[in-house]
């Protein structure tokens, strides 16, 4: 009984922050309805019993993406609007739908012929974390690893990509400087 | 009122048609971005009520790796994005369409 009402609470409210997120105009309401969105979301994994996933959930997305966003939009002029693609609604609407049916057929067709085994039971008497952590370090010890080496590569990556220039702060340069700064540049891009 | 998988594959369903809508009617990327963790919201969803109907934490590993690559994606995103707000100071889509043919 409690599940069901917390499962209908908890969809209601994330269908309803996303479709904030997809619909407002202004940038900050959709980060901010998208983290909400986020943490909501963790509560269907807590429904579910999966408590470690919710967790991470909660720590990935509502900590350090949504900070990275928010960071992010520091750069960006984020209080002008933002302007909409002009497209006949009903297409979109319809391929969206279509495209989602789809994809529900595809993981749902396994379940439905219920050709399906466990591979890896979840074991009784043991914690989520725990079992997840028996599972992780044995059976996917090799993803994990190259999740890790992909996580390093993508943080070197973002510091060469945005920290181009970010030893020269424009607040302690003098107006000269400034201009001769942004001549160089324009030199530059004309031999780009 | 018994929940099953069924429920959870609808709210997956319907998250995931919401984020297909905000991919294609937004323009500008930072937006794009956000209804792409939509989408890989909606599909953890969906693993983790699977993994939990069948006893089995096979998909609840393939939310975390699913995690994993959504958290370095908006890594690099970003970090292009920040780029190219730097030289044409804007991001909006139509404005990189140079290699339209």
């Amino acid at each position: 009984m409690f599940e069901a009402i917390a499962f209908y609470l908890f969809s209601f409210l994330t269908i309803s922050m996303f479709y904030i997120t997809v619909t407002t105009s202004q940038a900050l309401y959709a980060l901010t309805a998208l983290a909400a969105g986020m943490i909501f979301i963790s509560a269907f994994f807590f429904i579910l019993g999966a408590d470690f996933l919710g967790a991470v959930q909660i720590m990935v997305y509502s900590g350090a993406v949504m900070a990275l966003y928010a960071f992010g939009m520091m750069f960006f002029d984020t209080t002008r609007e933002v302007k909409e693609k002009q497209g006949n609604r009903f297409v979109i609407v319809g391929l969206s739908l279509v495209a989602a049916v789809l994809i529900v057929v595809i993981f749902a067709a396994p379940i439905v012929t219920d050709n399906i085994t466990a591979l890896y039971p979840i074991t009784e008497g043991v914690g989520n974390t725990q079992d997840i952590g028996m599972v992780l370090f044995t059976k996917y010890l090799v993803p994990f690893e190259v999740a890790a080496v992909m996580l390093l590569v993508a943080m070197i990556s973002g510091i060469i990509l945005a920290g181009k220039k970010m030893d020269l702060s424009l607040t302690l340069m003098d107006e000269d400087e400034i201009k001769e700064m942004k001549k160089e540049e324009e030199n530059k891009k004309v031999l780009l | 009122m018994e929940i099953g998988l069924n429920h959870y594959l609808v709210l997956s369903t319907i998250l995931f048609s919401i984020g297909l809508i905000g991919v294609m009617r937004r323009k500008n990327l930072l937006m794009l971005f956000f209804a792409t963790e939509i989408l890989l919201n909606s599909v953890n969803i969906s693993f983790a009520a699977i993994s939990h109907y069948n006893g089995d934490l096979t998909g609840q590993m393939f939310a975390f790796f699913v995690i994993a690559i959504a958290a370095s994606e908006v890594a690099v995103g970003l970090g292009l994005l920040i780029l190219w707000h730097k030289r044409h100071n804007n991001i909006d889509l139509d404005s990189m369409s140079t290699m339209r043919g």
